[in-house]
Order: C-alpha cells, then structure tokens, then sequence
C-alpha cells in the first residue's frame, strides 16, 4: 500500500504549485487559531453581504492522518489528502468502503453516529475542525452538505427551505434580503424558473429532481465555503441527474466540492479530481487507495485496484 | 355502438366467470373483521341509548324533582364545570411535561438511561388510579399546602388562586396536579414513539445546515410530533375527563363554579360525583346521574372529534 500514498502525496504536490491562492499549509497549531477565529468571523456576516464576496470564499481541505471508527469498528484507515478549492473532488469505490463516512467526517456529521469516533486532523483553511475549541455547529455552517435523497422539510414551504439555514443561531436577516438571498439561492440551483411562482408551497410537492436543487439552493444559501454531496444523484432520474451535474458545474466557481458517487460516469463527467476507496478485504477499515485527477484515474490509473474498478473488473 | 361492449358482458355473465375464486382464509378473516368492525359500532349505539333511555325521565321531569331542586341544567352544569376544569389542569400541566420527557428519552438521554426511563413511564400508566388517589390525599394535598399558600399570597390576584387556601389541601390544584401524573405516561409513551420515527435524514439535514440540537428539534421532530402531540393529548384529556376514584377520595365537593383552585370549596366532576352518590340514589335520583353521564359522554365524544379535526387539518397542512 505503499506506493499509492505515495503518489498521493506527490500529486498533492504538484497541484499546491497550481493553486492561486498559495496558501501555504498552516498546521503549527496554537498561534493559528486566532487568525481562524476572525475568519470564522467574517463569514458569519457573509450572508447579509453582497454576492460579490461569495467567490472569495471556497476553501483548501487538508486532511491528515485521518482515521474513523463507530464503537471498536475502524472504518476508515489513515487518510492524508489535500482537497482543492474550486475543484469538484470525487470519491469513488465499492459500498461500506468508507467514503461516505469520510465525506460525513468533513463536516463532523460522523460523530452524531451513535459509537462514531474520529482521529486525525481536518483542516480548513488552517483552522482544524476537530480542535477542542471549535462548535461542530460553527463547522457545519461552513461546510454545507446535498445528502443521497432529496431532503426538503416537509412541513415549510420552498421559500422557507432555502431561507432555514439562514435563520439559525438566532440570526435575523430583513425580509427584503431574505428574498433576495431566496432568489439568488434559487437560481444558482437552476430552479428559480421553475418555483418562482409557488414560493409559499411545500417543498415536498416538487419532483425529485426539483427536490435535490431545493435542497442545494438550501445549503447555498447560506454559503458555506465547501459543498459535500452524498451520492446526490442516487435516487434521481438521467435528465434530473444531468441538471446536477450542469449545476455542479457552475457551483465549483464559488465552492469547494467533494461528491461520493456509485456512478463512474458521473464521476468522469463531474469532477476535476478523483479519489477511490478501498478495503483489502471485508472488515478490514477502508483506505483511500489512489488520488489523481479524474483524467489520469479513468485512463492511467497507477493502482491495480483502482484500474479494475473504474474499468468493471472487481476484485 | 353500445351493442358490442353489452353483449360481451351478457356473454361473459353467461359464462360466470366474473367472481374470482375466494379462498375459506380470506373468507374467514374479512368476515371476522367486519364483525369486529360492526360490533363496536353496535356497541357504542347501544351505549348511547342506554344512557338517553335511562336520563329520559329526569330530562321529562320537573325542575323540583331533581337533585338540588332547580332543574336538570343547574344539577349538571357545575359538575360539567368541574370535570372540565380539573381536565383541563391536568392537560396544561401534563402535555409540556410529556413533551420534554419524550424528547429527552429520544434526544438528549444516553441511551441506556433512555432505554430505563421509558420503562418506568411505562410503568406509571399500570398504576391504579386509586393508588395516585390515595397518593394525593396522603402525601401531595399535604405536601402543596405550603406551594398553595405561597400561590395565594404571591399570585392572589388571579382568580385561580383567590384563596382562601384550603387547610386540609384537597383542592382541584391537587386533583389537576395528580390527574397530570396519570396521564404524563400515555402522553409521554406516544409522543416519544413518534418523535422516534423522525426521518433521519430530515434531522441530520437540519444538523448539516448548522442548526443545533434544539433548532433541529424545532424544525423537524416537533413539526413531524405534531399530530401525534394533539391525539395523545387528547387521549389523555378523554382519561382525565372520565377518572373517578382519585377525584372522588380527593376532592372535598360542594358543588359550586368557581375557578378558584385552592379554596376548601370545590366543584365535584360528573365521574366522582356518581361514583359517589349513586350507592345511596333511586328513583328519579338515579336518572339524573345518569343524565350527567350522557353529559360527560357527549363531551368526550365532542373533544375526540376536534381531536379528529385538528389532525385533519394538520395532515393537510404537511402535506
């Protein structure tokens, strides 16, 4: 296993020397947090600001030495990845190979599992997510999540999803900017078109696919600075899946984006970066075998394993 | 036109082959459920009349026959009031309870505390209600005399607690207080099995938004809980609104409408007050305890109904 951690680290490499912002990776510790602090800071005060500011905000993940667990089950083994701002970063593998645990750790949903335990570091633009001062709420309003099925709030309507996230922590926002965060929200989803006219009515009568740019337009609006998707497409028809990808698109401008997907097309159409998982045998903890960009995963691929999944030969 | 399809019918008729063959199982079952199904209705009807046959004569007869000598209205009306009220007590003080235990069973508690609390609520329904009866009267009346006192002096200016305080504590405040207790577990037992059943996905996507744990209960299982909140309550509106024995070893009555709760005189409810009087009752006297029960089942079959409504309406809403 050697060998893929290595490429890993040496792709890791050469993309910080393409990376604009140059951004040099912070993990000394302490005197960090205070720099963090302040930006934590700023993007609390993002939402009421214009959306000239959103670009601004998509941030690096650098994970290191990662390791997840639920109760004594080591689910996912040491994983060191540096993931890109402004890239669609896609992670691929068989199921119960971790990915999905590993997507959920980035915005510390992992540890709401009953038993679910992590080690390692994820840091975000400098700031470790998993420091003891940080609030796991403050964590997930920065980094927003699109889950496997379309969840709206059955019980709000359509301009009341989007504007929920805004609504939090006792925030107060005036209504002329609610609607006008409701309208950008929408149309950065493709869906202002579509639901414009029936705002007020449940979020739960739109189709699925209507459901999913719902539930984006949810977590976009209150612009976090990185989007996970769980499998987003999983229970959407090919044109509703289309719409997503289109949309994944035009969202990596703004945001940094990890998707967990079953589907290789997907994968190859979507994303800029590929990560594939996975484990030797079965309850051995899942790995991040090989990561690459998407090109080099789907045409070139250094590993074996990753060769003869992304061409359908398992095992 | 039309021939064709009718004389395929006819054809088809002739054959006999229309009825699929049904099986002696499912015979014997859709045959027990609709008897089932028949019989409770039955059951209730002959519940009804039973009840109008018998509070016939006392609603025929004259004012000075009845009860008290001012006529069948004046004789029910307060212990109506009381039932009511010592229903309602019991509703305010029980439903916010029920609600936060249950969502401390399904959110907040480590789960084997959780697992252990459910139990012993549970527990608390098996409990007869002349124990909490005579709980009440022993230990709680004595107990909230101090709090009933402190009630007078501080908050004397609401009617509910006008005072003068009642010396031995058998008060409605009391009888509201043991009622909540008898009804905290049903309410508590099915709201805690609904807010269970919040889709995960919905709570985890409130989380993943940055809400924390109260927000996500504030957008997902309390919207989710709601109908469930409302029939529970009145499941347990319906038991408070029917108890007897701990009203009736509890209350001292004496038959007046005041919403004084801890003064020394009370209304009674319909429920005690027949339990009470009845033994020693006949003639017309007897018709008019019942002519109270029909009462009381008319009010719990009003406060079902609304029940039935606002769920209704809430579905819709949801939906």
């Amino acid at each position: 296993m050697a060998e893929p951690t290595e490429r890993s680290q040496e792709y890791m490499d050469s993309t910080e020397k393409l990376d604009r912002g140059a951004t040099a990776p912070t993990k000394e510790g302490p005197d960090v947090t205070d720099s963090v602090a302040t930006s934590v800071d700023v993007q609390t005060v993002l939402p009421h600001e214009g959306r000239e500011s959103v670009a601004t905000v998509a941030k690096r993940i650098e994970i290191t030495d990662l390791n997840l667990y639920y109760g004594s089950f080591h689910a996912v083994k040491s994983v060191n990845m540096t993931i890109q701002p402004n890239k669609v970063t896609a992670l691929i593998g068989s199921s119960g190979c971790g990915k999905s645990t590993f997507l959920r750790s980035l915005n510390r949903m992992h540890e709401l599992v009953p038993g679910g335990r992590v080690d390692g570091a994820v840091i975000i633009d400098g700031q470790d997510i998993y420091a003891s001062n940080v609030d796991p709420v403050a964590v997930r309003r920065q980094v927003g999540m699109v889950f496997q099925s379309p969840n709206p709030f059955p019980t709000m309507s359509i301009y009341e999803n989007v504007v929920a996230g805004l609504l939090l922590n006792s925030r107060k926002t005036k209504k002329p900017a609610l609607d006008e965060i409701v309208e950008r929200s929408l149309r950065g989803a493709n869906l202002w078109n579509e639901v414009k006219d029936r705002l007020d009515r449940p979020g739960g009568g739109l189709s699925g696919g209507q459901q999913q740019r719902l539930c984006i337009a949810r977590a976009t609006a209150v612009e976090p600075e990185v989007l996970l998707m769980d499998e987003p497409c999983s229970a959407l028809d090919p044109v509703a899946t289309l719409a997503i990808e289109d949309l994944i698109q035009q969202l990596k401008a703004n945001y940094t984006i990890v998707i967990v997907t079953h589907n290789m097309q997907q994968a190859s159409r979507a994303s800029d970066v590929t990560g594939f998982f996975n484990l030797e045998q079965s309850g051995t903890p899942g790995q991040l075998v090989e990561l690459d960009t998407t090109e080099t995963i789907f045409s070139n691929p250094a590993n074996k394993a990753t060769e003869d999944y992304v061409t359908g030969r398992f095992g | 036109m039309s021939t064709t399809p009718t004389t395929s019918t006819d054809a088809a008729l002739t054959a006999g082959v229309p009825t699929p063959p049904r099986r002696p199982g499912d015979r014997i079952f859709s045959g027990a459920a609709t008897a089932a199904g028949i019989g409770i209705l039955v059951l209730l009807a002959g519940v009804a009349i039973f009840l109008l046959q018998e509070a016939w004569p006392a609603i025929k007869a004259a004012p000075e026959d009845i009860p008290g000598g001012t006529g069948l209205v004046d004789f029910i009306a307060p212990l109506a009031f009381g039932t009511v009220l010592g229903a309602v007590i019991a509703i305010v003080l029980a439903v916010p309870m029920a609600v936060a235990v249950a969502l401390f069973i399904t959110d907040y508690a480590p789960r084997r505390i959780a697992n252990t609390l459910s139990y012993v609520i549970d527990l608390l329904a098996a409990v007869p209600s002349i124990v909490y009866g005579l709980w009440g009267i022993a230990v709680l009346g004595p107990a909230a005399l101090g709090i009933q006192t402190w009630l007078a002096d501080h908050l004397g200016f609401l009617p509910f607690f006008a005072g003068p305080v009642s010396t031995t504590g058998r008060t409605m405040l009391v009888v509201g207080v043991v009622l909540a207790v008898m009804i905290l577990p049903i309410i508590t037992a099915v709201t805690r099995e609904v807010f269970a059943r919040t889709p995960r996905i919905h709570r985890e996507g409130a989380l993943a938004l940055g809400a924390t744990r109260w927000e996500m209960i504030r957008m997902t299982v309390l919207p989710f809980g709601r109908s469930a909140v409302i029939s529970a309550s009145m499941l347990g509106l319906g038991r408070a609104l029917g108890e007897t024995m701990a009203v009736a070893i509890i209350l001292s009555v004496s038959g007046v409408v005041t919403f004084n709760l801890i003064s020394s005189t009370n209304p009674s409810t319909i429920a005690a007050n027949i339990a009470l009087d009845f033994p020693e009752s006949s003639g017309l006297d007897v018709n008019a305890l019942i002519a109270s029960g029909l009462a009381l089942f008319a009010i719990t079959l009003v406060v079902n109904m609304a029940a039935r409504a606002v769920i209704t309406r809430n579905e819709d809403a949801s939906r």
